[in-house]
């Protein structure tokens, strides 16, 4: 018998090990919904109040000029620092008495989408010709409800692939959160059993798997759906 | 003027519209009385879709006002999507919502204003699109029409609304010159039917048979207006002499 196929067994089959990674595989994925929903929450609305700020110069008093400031700052931070260090502000400082890190590692984790799928949302909203706005307004609809109906489900047509790559990188980046210590998510798992049985090798190798499987499978949903919105593109 | 006794429904006093230092509208007084077909013509860049646009507030103007039956809806205070509900517009490039059927593009606004209960704007949607001759058409999605599929669904989305007045800016423009006939039929049979109508169009044929009244707009102001008979056969300024000798070749 090999050394990688014991080292294999080792690493997944003993002690029902299998089902800590498969675990925190569902602890990744959670942090992942809770985190996307967070962020194209506050993605939509953060778009949505910018490019109504920028395409109505004549609505502008110091109301919408404040939280459009706001909206600027928070995209530019957020941007402009890197989330390991945003992850450790939220776990070390703001919440440094929580016990419970996973709601924090959302929100951290949330707040930081928000600000990449704010970006990508305001330049599907872009991207729709003004005529739509128009032909709305003129039936006598107002800007929020002609947003709603038509704008927005047109631009999330367009920003699917943009969208479908945030969250992956998403995904991805839930593994950031090893560095707040007690999420058991599946970057945590695959490092715990390594030290367990001093070999991090097949540990770490299986945990990119798990992480490119996933992938893979997200990558192939969005296809399905894209094809779905397609529709009336085609007859 | 000619004939005065029909009630005004749009006027327009002294409207004046900048974009930055150009100037494109020149303090325009102006009105539209219930069931007139007020056709717009002129040289490119002369202001007739501004002046168009500036009606339903599409574009606000920077001076003067618009009274539509009654009520100054430049008034902040004026809730401009109630007075919208009663305007149809039509636009040069259709506009139609590429992310819904042609039935919900039509049955959209009626139900979202409130203004009809979903079987009530179903009922008048099958209605017009018969009429227009597109019942067919109902579940398919704009990309799948013509461009005089198209611009008929645009219209009847705005008649959906059941409005006052229809402004058209450009309906025929961007269609292959084989489609433009559809359109300007709807809009003839709808002209017959009394609908008031302000539109804006290139085609002078279109112009002479419908319009009661023709503006002939340049350089931001109406230069000459008055009966088809009166612009096309007596022209008397220069440069509305210059522009017919140019379109009617």
């Amino acid at each position: 018998m090999n050394s990688l196929q014991r080292q294999f067994i080792q690493a997944f089959i003993e002690k029902g090990r299998w089902k800590n990674y498969l675990d925190g595989l569902g602890i990744s994925l959670l942090l992942t919904i809770g985190a996307l929903v967070l962020g194209v929450l506050i993605g939509v609305l953060i778009a949505v109040v910018r490019t109504q700020y920028d395409q109505n110069p004549q609505g502008r008093n110091i109301a919408m000029r404040f939280v459009n400031g706001i909206c600027k700052i928070y995209t530019t931070v957020i941007r402009g620092t890197p989330m390991m260090v945003q992850l450790m502000i939220w776990g070390f400082v703001i919440f440094r008495s929580q016990r419970n890190l996973f709601p924090v590692a959302v929100l951290g984790l949330g707040l930081n989408s928000g600000a990449y799928v704010a970006e990508i949302i305001r330049s599907g909203i872009m991207s729709i010709d003004p005529g739509q706005m128009e032909a709305g307004r003129s039936l006598g609809l107002g800007y929020t409800q002609v947003m709603k109906s038509i704008i927005i489900p047109q631009a999330i047509k367009n920003i699917l692939p943009a969208l479908g790559n945030e969250m992956i990188t998403l995904f991805k980046d839930t593994s950031l959160v090893y560095v707040l210590g007690s999420i058991k998510d599946l970057t945590r798992v695959a490092n715990n059993i390594g030290a367990r049985i001093y070999n991090y090798l097949v540990p770490l190798i299986l945990a990119a798997l798990m992480y490119l499987i996933i992938v893979m499978i997200l990558t192939w949903l969005l296809g399905i759906l894209e094809r779905r919105l397609r529709r009336s593109d085609r007859t | 003027m000619t004939e005065r006794n029909n009630n005004v429904l749009i006027d327009v006093q002294h409207l004046t519209k900048a974009f930055g230092d150009h100037v494109v509208l020149k303090d325009i007084s102006e009105h539209i009385d219930e069931g007139e077909k007020v056709v717009i013509i002129g040289p490119s860049g002369g202001g007739k879709s501004t002046f168009l646009r500036c009606l339903n507030l599409l574009e606000i103007p920077t001076k003067g006002t618009i009274t539509f039956d009654g009520t100054d809806i430049t008034d902040p205070k004026t809730d401009i999507n109630k007075v919208r509900q009663h305007m149809g517009m039509v636009f040069q490039h259709f506009n139609l919502f590429p992310n819904m059927t042609v039935r919900q593009n039509i049955t959209w606004a009626p139900t979202k204003t409130g203004m009809m209960k979903a079987e009530e704007a179903d009922a008048e949607a099958t209605r017009l699109l018969a009429r227009v001759g597109l019942l067919e058409k109902e579940d398919a999605y704009p990309s799948s029409l013509s461009g005089g599929q198209k611009q008929r669904i645009a219209i009847v989305r705005a008649l959906a609304m059941k409005p006052r007045v229809m402004l058209f800016d450009e309906p025929t423009s961007a269609l292959d010159p084989e489609m433009v006939g559809e359109v300007l039929e709807v809009m003839k049979e709808l002209a017959d039917e009394g609908m008031t109508m302000a539109v804006v169009t290139h085609e002078m044929g279109f112009a002479k048979e419908v319009g009661n009244r023709i503006l002939f707009m340049s350089d931001g102001v109406i230069m000459e207006q008055g009966t088809p008979d009166k612009i096309f056969n007596h022209p008397q300024s220069p440069r509305l002499q210059d522009f017919l000798a140019k379109v009617l070749i």
